[in-house]
């Protein structure tokens, strides 16, 4: 009686182990973003200490594989927030106006029909969307503008617009749905049409919810590598509409397989991750603190 | 009625939202419809059996996809028999275990965080990491231990999800009967949540599918039939393009199209049958 049964001590044992085990696994996605974080900070300094940060950051020539290289990251930077802003400008009125029909206006089996649509936009590969762009949208652009290349910045905010779409559409249709109804019943019954309703009473109630969304789009299109660089050219110019230019991403993926393992060039491709990195990391604790201020409401 | 009463500007206001709030509808159904029927227009009729069953060869001349094929499936079986039980394992440290709520709310930070990150940046660290570092070099499972970074938020949140929505009584009564905490897991919580981890498995095959970037530097662009077996040229040491990578080295690299809208109309009807099964499993799990 005073000393356990040696298969209640295995047991018991067991128990311990597998609550270590446990602990692990729920510690491994904290790891894994502290080791991504030292690692790219790590690997992305040496090269911006050596081209000096200023430069590097604010030199408006890249030209790596020169004889006197230079690594000024201004135009991909430029071209990054552009290209982000203007899939946003279109983007997000789109996906907005399509949420708040779908959370409001449609019968339940349209809903049905037009959220398959989206969750399946969400899900086609990156590389399809480049495809398609590289062989509808690019040479259309170059017929309708009358360039000598359609492939543009603009083709590039046309791809990343369509590609944040079903982000902007769901979060903000979540953000709608939970909208009290008793506000919307308010509004009816003082007159307003439906329509009136939803734009002025459910939309303000939401825009938290719509703001993250809008977020979320920011990040999604700043992030987009593969299917950007079949549409944008890929030369490093200082951004303009109908020109020929390179991303944050694409700026990674087009030297990548080339540069010398241990150059300046690849350290310095590493130090694009890392202000790439900089950029979602603040977009990351933006959206926290947006989502963090909806639940405290 | 009510609209005969309304001011001019408030007609007009409802007319143009009301239209508005269609067109942006309807416009969103009719990309994906365009999307879908041009890739099937343009590439299912150079899926062929020749093409699915050869591989690319410059002697031969002869361009096949047998080896993408299989190097995706390669890539979705390892990534998932890593990436299935520690992300299975930390939803339910942070649903059964974890008390301390600065530390629940410090990994949720993490995994929101990992879920924002651009597959480029788990690309570049992944090249650094798996390939120069532990030196395995541009290969299959470089491209896999990557993909096990990226998908467990996946994984995490839909088994939490599902974790959520086993009773507390439940655990209470396993308790009660003295059975401990991993016994109590083991048989009474994991076994009612299968739903949600299979949703996990689903979206994360998803993500492994549709993936690019990531795997551009890491499993890197072998063209070759890989024998996953071999002991000399396994896929520990081998690199091999996926569906995806192959989609764009076609498309970029050699101007095959045709080939290149084949891969892409595979791709589609994978992903339309990833959606419709995680919408169907997602549908048993909310009836229960």
């Amino acid at each position: 009686m005073s000393e356990p049964k040696p298969q209640k001590r295995q047991f018991r044992a067991m128990e311990e182990v597998m609550k270590i085990l446990f602990l692990v696994c729920g510690m491994i996605s904290v790891g894994f973003v502290l080791f991504i974080s030292i690692y790219l900070i790590i690997s992305g300094l040496p090269a911006i200490m050596t081209i000096g940060p200023i430069e590097f950051l604010f030199g408006t020539t890249w030209a790596s594989t020169a004889s006197e290289p230079q690594f000024g990251i201004l135009p991909f930077i430029l071209t990054s927030i552009y290209g982000t802003a203007g899939a946003i400008i279109i983007g997000v009125p789109v996906g907005f106006l399509a949420a708040v029909f779908l959370a409001k206006v449609a019968p339940p089996k349209v809903a049905a029909v037009i959220r398959t649509a989206v969750d399946l936009l969400a899900g086609i590969p990156s590389v399809v969307y480049g495809l398609i762009g590289m062989m509808v949208l690019v040479p259309a652009v170059r017929e309708l503008f009358g360039l000598p290349d359609g492939a543009s910045l603009f083709c590039a905010i046309i791809v990343l617009a369509i590609m944040i779409l079903p982000t902007i559409v769901s979060v903000s249709e979540t953000a709608l749905k939970a909208v009290p109804p008793e506000y919307e019943e308010a509004s009816l019954a003082l007159g307003a049409t439906e329509i009136e309703t939803y734009m002025r009473v459910s939309v303000p109630a939401a825009k938290s919810g719509i703001a993250s969304a809008v977020v979320m789009g920011i990040g999604r299109a700043i992030g987009e590598a593969m299917a950007i660089i079949m549409v944008a050219g890929n030369v490093a110019n200082m951004p303009s509409l109908f020109s020929s230019v390179r991303f944050l991403t694409t700026a990674i993926t087009s030297e990548m397989s080339y540069a010398a393992v241990g150059s300046l060039q690849q350290q310095a491709l590493f130090s694009i991750g890392l202000v790439l990195f900089l950029f979602i990391m603040i977009i990351n604790v933006l959206l926290n603190t947006l989502l963090k201020g909806n639940r405290e409401k | 009625m009510e609209m005969k009463t309304l001011s001019g500007p408030r007609k007009a206001y409802d007319l143009v939202f009301r239209f508005l709030l269609y067109f942006c509808a309807i416009l969103t159904c009719a990309l994906l419809v365009f999307i879908i029927g041009y890739i099937f227009i343009n590439g299912l009729p150079h899926v062929t059996w020749d093409l699915l069953s050869s591989q690319t060869s410059y002697i031969r001349d002869t361009i096949g996809i047998l080896p993408n094929i299989l190097n995706t499936i390669y890539l979705i079986l390892v990534t998932l028999i890593i990436t299935l039980p520690l992300g299975v394992g930390a939803a339910v440290y942070l649903t059964e275990y974890a008390t301390n709520r600065k530390v629940l709310s410090v990994i949720e930070f993490a995994t929101e965080t990992l879920t924002g990150i651009p597959s480029i940046i788990f690309g570049l660290v992944g090249m650094l990491f798996f390939c120069n570092f532990i030196n395995l070099g541009r290969s299959l499972l470089a491209g896999c231990l990557t993909l096990v970074i990226m998908t467990i938020p996946t994984i995490i949140r839909t088994t939490q999800e599902s974790l959520k929505t086993v009773p507390q009584s439940y655990r209470e009564a396993a308790l009660g009967l003295g059975a401990g905490k991993w016994h109590m897991i083991r048989t009474v919580v994991l076994p009612s949540s299968v739903d949600g981890i299979v949703t996990g498995c689903i979206l994360a095959v998803g993500r492994i599918v549709g993936e690019s970037a990531a795997l551009l530097f890491t499993a890197g662009m072998g063209m070759g039939l890989n024998n996953f077996f071999s002991s000399a040229d396994n896929f520990i040491h081998s690199s091999g393009a996926s569906l995806t990578v192959a989609l764009y080295v076609y498309a970029r690299e050699r101007a095959e199209f045709d080939v290149a809208f084949a891969i892409a109309a595979i791709l589609m009807i994978i992903t339309l049958i990833i959606n419709l099964s995680a919408k169907l499993v997602g549908r048993k799990l909310k009836k229960k």
